[in-house]
């Protein structure tokens, strides 16, 4: 029987899993270990709203610090668990001792890439965004008037774009391959985003590598870009991927690959140790796939404790969904595009919606919708329904999104 | 401070306080009442925090508008009385209301 189950790391995924033990009535004990300081936050309004100064700090909590003390969660802060002893099922920590468990959750995250000292990434004034303490330093130096370089267009570059221009920042931003979301979408949804972009007057660079940053004292002033030109600046952010919090795992001697590997049930290489969220790649349709999401943390947290309870099914199946809000755009994704061949393009019925769906022959695969909730609640529903639009329907503006006929295409999805 | 009472998916129900100015679905995180995931955080981009609101207090709040009448209108559960607790504000004029917690859908 379970009896003690440990969850390293404090973020949404570590939350998810121990709230959903105790509502699924474990009674065992929890204890989660978490190297930040506070309470467990949620990280996406760090480069939106909270940012922008629009959002207090306290309204990032999870859950307030009594809701842990009634539900018997214990929460160690500000305790880095820095080795896992298999054999005697413990976790040393430096503050608190070594910790028993019986199951062990690593829901350790990932951390944001840095740029390399060798171009000026140890400069006091270049950030990464990804910790509260990360946004309240930024938050310091966002100011009306300051320069801003975004280095990398990936969705946190574009927020942080976002979030600078409407605070009267100038902006340049800066991406080395050929054109912004080069990871993530389609080059029709890139194209729609790079001209918001310019339209509200940001500095917008694509093919463009920084070569250096040059400093005068600690702080960087100017950058070197590979275009050979040069750009004034007052703070860098770099936005350039995360890797994956797999370190501990390694050194336990779990299997490790980009994200500590996992099964379908989200398992690691130890019978008795699951990892989750960021930090974890797990089989989908057919390749070890590390997703960054909030659905995927809280999905995987839900699941592992029905695991630990017998209660869960043979598979984690993702539902993925993201979103991102740029200015006054709201951008909503439902399910995922690898592999996609096309994409359907579908005006939405209000101004200033539009739909991008992606296939794979007939099968639809995801949907990006930008002020179009619509699109994104069919796309939501025919994704977990296994159904996909008739295209030609699809990119007809006229009718009604939901008198589009669809096709059942699981079996070919299974297939 | 105003009284709201929720009532879970299961029937259970959980009286609590709260201060003005939070969003109803927040109350519901801040009292851990379940059946609200609130994934999105308040961005109206998961409709995890969908509540019915019973009168007189719906009559007050209103019927959804936007992207927010789009997300529910693609909900099973949806009632005429349907909204998403992260777009709903706690004012003083909604003390003693009543809050169904729709759940996983
Ligand atoms: C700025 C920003 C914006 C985002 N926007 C969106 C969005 O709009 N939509 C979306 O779906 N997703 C978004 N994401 C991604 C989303 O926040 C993550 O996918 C999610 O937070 C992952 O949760 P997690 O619990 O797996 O990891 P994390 O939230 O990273 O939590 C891991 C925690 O574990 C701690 N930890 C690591 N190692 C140890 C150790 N050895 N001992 C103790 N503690 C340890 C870390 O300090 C951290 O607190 C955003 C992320 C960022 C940073
Ligand atoms: S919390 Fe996500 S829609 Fe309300």
């Amino acid at each position: 029987m379970t009896q003690r189950v440990v969850i390293i790391g404090g973020g949404q995924a570590a939350v998810s899993a121990a709230l959903r033990l105790r509502s699924q009535s474990f009674e065992g004990s929890i204890e989660i270990l978490c190297e930040e300081p506070g309470l467990p936050y949620q990280r996406p309004p760090l480069s939106k709203k909270y940012l922008k100064g629009e959002l207090d700090r306290e309204r990032l909590h999870l859950r307030p610090e009594e809701v842990y003390q009634d539900l018997k969660i214990t929460l160690h802060r500000e305790t880095q668990a820095h080795f896992i002893d298999r054999l005697k099922k413990r976790v040393a920590t430096r503050n608190r001792g070594a910790i028993a468990y019986d199951k062990l959750i690593l829901a350790t995250g990932a951390t944001p890439r840095c740029l390399p000292t060798s171009v000026g990434g140890d400069l006091e004034n270049v950030y990464t965004c990804r910790s509260l303490a990360d946004a309240d330093l930024l938050a310091g130096e966002v100011r009306p008037g300051q320069r801003l370089l975004v280095v990398g267009g990936g969705y946190i570059g574009l927020e942080m774009a976002a979030v600078a221009i409407d605070l009267g920042l100038e902006v340049t931003l800066i991406e080395m391959q050929d054109r912004i979301l080069n990871r993530v979408a389609a080059h029709e949804t890139a194209q729609w985003f790079r001209k918001l972009h310019l339209d509200r007057g940001v500095d917008l660079r694509e093919g463009v590598g920084l070569e250096r940053l040059i400093a005068d004292g600690k702080r960087a002033t100017l950058a070197a870009l590979s275009d050979g030109s040069a750009v004034g600046v007052d703070l860098v952010v770099a936005g350039i991927g995360v890797s994956a919090n797999d370190r501990l795992a390694r050194s336990a001697g779990l299997f490790v690959e980009n994200g500590v590997l996992t099964d379908e049930s989200c398992l690691t290489s130890d019978p008795d140790i699951y990892a989750i969220g960021d930090c974890a790649a797990f089989p989908f349709r057919g390749e070890m796939t590390r997703l960054e999401s909030v659905q995927n943390a809280c999905d995987q947290g839900e699941y592992v404790a029905e695991h630990i309870l017998g209660q869960a099914p043979a598979n984690y199946l993702p539902e993925p969904w993201f979103w991102s809000d740029q200015y006054d755009v709201s951008l909503k994704i439902a399910g995922f595009n690898r592999g996609f061949d096309h994409v359907v393009t579908r005006p939405g019925e209000k101004p200033g919606a539009i739909s991008l769906w992606y296939f794979i022959g007939e099968r639809l695969l995801a949907v990006d919708a930008m002020n179009d909730a619509k699109a994104y609640m069919m796309g939501k529903r025919w994704l977990a329904k296994g159904q996909s639009p008739d295209q030609i329907a699809l990119a007809d503006p006229g009718l009604p999104i939901k008198d589009i006929p669809t096709k059942d295409t699981q079996a070919a999805a299974a297939a | 401070m105003v009284t709201i009472t929720f009532i879970e998916p299961d029937a259970t129900q959980k009286i609590v306080e709260s201060t003005l100015g939070l969003s109803v679905m927040e109350v519901a995180v801040r009292n851990n009442i379940q059946g609200i995931a609130a994934e999105c955080g308040g961005q109206c981009s998961c409709a995890t925090c969908h509540i019915h609101i019973e009168e007189p207090h719906f009559k007050i709040v209103g019927a959804p508008v936007d992207d927010e009448e789009d997300m529910l209108d693609f909900s099973d559960s949806r009632k005429p009385n349907s909204r998403l607790g992260c777009q709903v504000t706690v004012t003083e004029e909604l003390n003693g209301m009543i809050v169904r917690v729709v759940g996983d859908e």
